[in-house]
């Protein structure tokens, strides 16, 4: 509580994230090190223009420009989209087991997202940016689905969460593939955007994800004390003279639009949100103003590992990151579901 | 102080509250006693403004409680509710610090004024010591008296307290009461407090009122509301009264002993 000590979590999670951003610039079927990195890096900070730069640096300009800093920068943005909502949803429904991929909401983004794609939307940057939107409606209505099926009363016990999750997510999953197959065009490429980690490259999906996930994060970072107070319920909350109702709607607009953007250009990454924030909350606290925060930064940090992961384990062959966090992430699900088991939260 | 003016409450076709109408004055404890089912629990909701009212008013200092926000009704009524499914995660100073939610802007920044009145609270319900601990680790007793803290946070004139002393031992239970006794003589609270235990009540309650089937009876001193006749009726089971101690405070007892 505003001792110096309050800042180390923050100090350790950036160096994380320097160190994995780092590695996912330099590590891929040419190694750049560092030296050079920050020689192209200076290169164009300086606004030297491309005719008079060193023609030593210039294939690695090329890689560094036009893959790796986007695809570095869009997995990031991904992963602190997905473990920040994943944090939202879990206080939210103040329920561990929370997680945007688990409660379907990242199948009914895909489900809005695939909707935009197959009308060729993003052929224009204009109808890049309404891929996000779609799948924020898609988004919308399988949260509003799941949790209307899940309540209990006035709560929502996990065991019906998950269950709602999955009848709902598989329904939207399977109006997808059926998109897919009319789609037939560009059916390689979609089933590998839904299996998670073929993200388009370049930077205009960069930039038409960044507004929504920047707006949907900073929304959900400013709940955290009200997040904090409807741990105790909505009565309570109520009683302490939070509008329950009204931040209820709040938390589930932003992280349904932050998974939605991150979803639309990166296909179904699952566990990110249930890994994360539940590693944030074991070693650093559940006071959710600090929870969020660091959630969205190791996020951010642990999507990138997978995604270096992804890209090193068959290489030059690439597997979709989605695997490598389902790989991590599903023995991890089943370790919570025990302990929130042993603690008697059925 | 708060009122309530013929106030009614229903849970779907049921009517829970039923015209009831009182008064509770500033530095006073009034202690509301029933049966289970009564509405006790009803009747705190209603007052702390998160239950609809089928009609009737309820008023605070003055003014109409269905009039202000959330966080203007927080700063003036404050609930100690029964210390049941508390998140376990949260050290009791974080918890204690969420008293001060009415007062904080909307990005929820604490002040250094805001932790003096949490430290302050916490001194005066003795859970200073239990600051670091999880709120899953302490015991009903330090459950309950870290939501008299969280309540005394909030800086509100008027206490709502469902149960207070349910899980506590004699010790506790004394003890809390006399320091609630204390909020209201000597530092002007309005306390409105629902208790099961009857001597607990005629000990400590400057006035008491019976909830029967959701109506309120007229609050009036302990020994002249709480007499074996009216209690066998109400519990209907025969029990007696006698009076004890200087003040001559009832005791009730099962008839027959």
């Amino acid at each position: 509580m505003g001792t110096p000590n309050a800042y180390r979590p923050y100090l350790l999670s950036i160096l994380l994230l320097a160190a994995m951003i780092f590695l996912s610039i330099a590590v891929g079927s040419v190694f750049i090190p560092l030296e050079k990195i920050l020689q192209v890096i200076g290169q164009r900070l300086r606004g030297i223009p491309p005719e008079l730069r060193s023609t030593d640096l210039s294939p690695f300009d090329t890689i560094l420009f036009d893959l790796r800093l986007p695809r570095t920068a869009m997995t990031a943005l991904v992963g602190a989209a997905l473990a920040c909502s994943g944090g939202a949803y879990q206080g939210l429904f103040r329920n561990p087991l929370a997680d945007p991929y688990l409660i379907g909401v990242a199948s009914g983004a895909g489900l809005g997202a695939m909707v935009a794609i197959s009308f060729h939307w993003p052929r224009t940057f204009l109808g890049l940016l309404a891929v996000p939107v779609s799948a924020f409606v898609g988004a919308m209505f399988t949260v509003l689905a799941v949790y209307t099926l899940s309540k209990v009363g006035r709560s929502v016990p996990p065991s019906t969460l998950i269950l709602a999750g999955v009848a709902v997510s598989s329904f939207a999953s399977a109006l997808t593939s059926f998109l897919l197959i009319h789609a037939s065009g560009e059916i390689r490429r979609a089933i590998h955007w839904l299996l998670g980690g073929a993200m388009m490259s370049g930077w205009q999906p960069v930039l038409a994800v960044l507004p929504y996930i920047l707006g949907g994060c900073a929304v959900l970072l400013a709940m955290g004390h009200a997040l904090n107070v409807l741990q105790f319920g909505d009565e309570q909350a109520q009683q302490l003279g939070l509008p329950a109702v009204w931040v209820r709607r709040v938390v589930i607009t932003a992280a349904s639009l932050a998974t939605a953007a991150a979803v639309s250009f990166s296909g179904i990454i699952g566990f990110v949100g249930l890994v994360v924030p539940h590693i944030v909350r074991l070693v650093w606290g559940s006071d959710y103003r600090r929870l969020l925060s660091l959630a969205l930064i190791n996020g951010a940090a642990f999507l990138l590992a997978a995604d270096i992961l992804a890209r090193s384990i068959l290489a030059p062959e690439e597997l979709p990151v989605g695997i490598i966090t389902a790989l991590a992430g599903a023995p991890f699900f089943l370790w919570v579901l025990r302990r929130a088991k042993q603690q008697n939260m059925w | 102080m708060i009122q309530a003016e013929s106030i009614s409450v229903s849970y779907g076709s049921r009517l829970a509250l039923k015209n009831v109408t009182f008064q509770s004055p500033s530095g006073s404890i009034l202690g509301i006693v029933g049966p289970n089912g009564s509405g006790k629990t009803t009747l705190i909701r209603a007052l702390s403004g998160v239950l609809p009212l089928q009609s009737g008013h309820i008023w605070v200092q003055g003014e109409d409680l269905s009039k202000l926000s959330p966080s203007e009704r927080a700063r003036r009524i404050a609930v100690v509710p029964q210390a049941v499914n508390l998140p376990p995660s949260f050290t009791t100073w974080e918890t204690v610090l969420l008293g001060r939610t009415p007062h904080l802007n909307w990005l929820g920044q604490i002040s250094e004024k805001d932790r003096l009145i949490a430290r302050k609270a916490m001194e005066r319900t003795n859970t200073l010591d239990l600051s670091e601990r999880y709120v899953g680790e302490l015991s009903g007793g330090e459950q309950q008296r870290l939501l008299l803290a969280r309540a005394l946070a909030q800086s509100a004139p008027v206490l709502l307290m469902d149960e207070p002393t349910a899980h506590l031992d004699l010790h506790h239970q004394l003890n809390l009461l006399q320091e609630i006794r204390t909020l209201a003589h000597d530092d002007g609270f309005t306390v409105l407090m629902v208790l099961h235990d009857l001597n607990l009540v005629a000990r400590f309650a400057d006035r008491v009122a019976l909830l029967v089937e959701g109506k309120l009876q007229p609050p009036g001193r302990p020994e002249e509301v709480l007499t074996a006749e009216n209690l066998s009726k109400v519990y209907r089971v025969p029990l007696q009264t006698l009076l004890v101690g200087k003040g001559r405070h009832p005791v009730i007892l099962p008839a027959g002993y």
